[in-house]
């Protein structure tokens, strides 16, 4: 159980932005395209230099290695990245039940990347970032490419992780009705603010 | 046998032949004429100072010219390496890495081929040691431009995959192992290929030139195999080398992909 606490994170000219989640809590961030909600969350899983600090609990990034940092702060982007042929081969343990909860049989193991749908991949890189039982997910428009039934059924797995596993979870979204099922508060970046809401 | 010495005639007719080529060449608008020219007086002009500074070097041996030209030799190779790849580290380390490595593995290598090997007194008798830095030289830098520019062009194209990867929490070092592998790969490829075609498709140049002089052929033969291993071990470390520090480059100290201190050649 983990709360991440993150004070004046600042990347390239975006203003600064500081938050607290409790473990347990989803909350979304929002904003126009461009208005730099990837490079946010780029910043918070340490992928791109930036000020400020982050932390999980009283632990800082910096008192831990970047890949551990990485391991319990995972980051699933928009287009996932395949490097193997076959989807087995990007996973080292698999759960039936969640593939098949996300639409899938579970010979979906030997199909071959190339043949995966934008859907198909974004589901599966999800379920493939949670092999490393991260303790925050940040979540780049993870259901773009799903279509209504997948939404929900995204949308439910996740609260399910954050109300029973006490996950924490930032999730990139512009679509006013999902935030308001996945969560209770969130960000809004401006020009020159980026500004909490509570709903 | 005797070196039949060559006179300036004999050379002028390999020249005319080049010059017919280039003749030919701006007839078909191949484009390419104007360098074969400038190529060819560079050959001539860069080969004849060779080898009166060589005449002087080895009428006169001394550790400090043999150095002087070395370093020379070491810097013009460097430059080479750099000028080679279409993506390329910014600043010193564009220049300083592939000489670096060449200057680790050429220099260590020719020291141990003329201490150990061909024990020559002194070791830096110019006869020896300036030719086989100079091969070494040559051959390591091909390599090396290979490598590098293998390393930084995958890591550009990959980038997704890259930092997909660390995002599942792998270090730098796994999440760029693969274009390591292939990098390296691709370095060692021309002295792997021909040390498999030596003798069969190809005639070293170095075992011709020494057949030509008028050495007995398994006497030539046995140098050309020396050499060939000297390379491929110089060409190894040296892309090691270039490979594994270029591909430390390319991420920070925080494991992230830095692909802004590379810069690409148009």
């Amino acid at each position: 159980m983990t709360r991440i606490i993150a004070q004046n994170i600042q990347v390239l000219d975006l203003p600064q932005w500081s938050f607290e989640i409790q473990a347990g809590e989803c909350v979304y961030l929002s904003g126009p395209s461009g208005s730099g909600k990837t490079v946010l969350l780029r910043a918070i899983a340490d992928l791109d230099p930036h000020q400020g600090s982050v932390g999980l609990d009283n632990v800082s990034v910096k008192e831990i290695t970047a890949h551990d940092w990485r391991r319990k702060v995972a980051m699933v982007p928009a287009e996932t990245a395949w490097w193997h042929e076959t989807v087995a081969e990007h996973f080292h343990q698999i759960n039936e039940n969640s593939l098949i909860e996300f639409g899938f049989d579970t010979n979906v193991m030997s199909w071959e990347v190339r043949r995966l749908s934008t859907g198909e991949k974004q589901r599966l890189g999800l379920l493939r970032a949670l092999q490393q039982q991260p303790q925050v997910l940040l979540l780049d428009e993870p259901t773009a490419n799903l279509d209504q039934k997948y939404t929900l059924v995204l949308e439910q797995y996740i609260t399910r992780l954050v109300e029973h596993e006490g996950l924490s979870v930032i999730w990139v979204t512009h679509d006013h009705e999902q935030q308001e099922r996945i969560a209770s508060r969130g960000w809004q970046i401006e020009q020159d603010e980026i500004r909490e809401v509570t709903s | 046998m005797n070196l039949i010495s060559l006179t300036p005639i004999d050379l002028m007719i390999a020249a005319s032949l080049v010059i017919v080529l280039a003749l030919l060449s701006a007839k078909m608008q191949l484009g390419v004429s104007g360098q074969l020219l400038i190529a060819g007086v560079r050959t001539v002009v860069q080969l004849m100072l060779i080898g009166l500074i060589l005449k002087s070097i080895f009428n006169y041996v001394h550790l400090g010219w043999i150095s002087l030209i070395s370093i020379v030799m070491l810097l013009l190779a460097g430059r080479e390496v750099m000028a080679r790849q279409k993506y390329r580290l910014k600043g010193w380390w564009g220049f300083g890495l592939g000489t670096m490595s060449m200057f680790i593995s050429s220099f260590s290598i020719t020291l141990i081929a003329l201490n150990v090997i061909i024990n020559v007194d002194p070791w830096y008798t110019p006869q020896y040691a300036i030719p086989l830095l100079g091969m070494m030289l040559g051959n390591t830098m091909n390599g090396i431009a290979l490598g590098q520019d293998k390393l930084n062009q995958s890591a550009w194209q990959q980038r997704s995959i890259i930092e997909g990867k660390l995002m599942l929490g792998w270090t730098w070092s796994q999440a760029i192992a693969d274009i390591r592998h292939d990098s390296i790969r691709t370095g060692l490829m021309p002295i792997i290929n021909a040390m498999a075609a030596a003798g069969i498709v190809s005639l070293p140049g170095m075992m011709t030139g020494q057949v030509l002089a008028g050495s007995d052929p398994i006497e030539a033969v046995k140098y050309q195999i020396l050499i060939m291993f000297l390379i491929a071990a110089g060409t190894g470390f040296g892309t090691l080398v270039a490979v594994w520090f270029g591909s430390r480059r390319l991420f920070d100290g925080r494991d992230r992909l830095r692909l802004e201190r590379l810069t690409i050649k148009h």
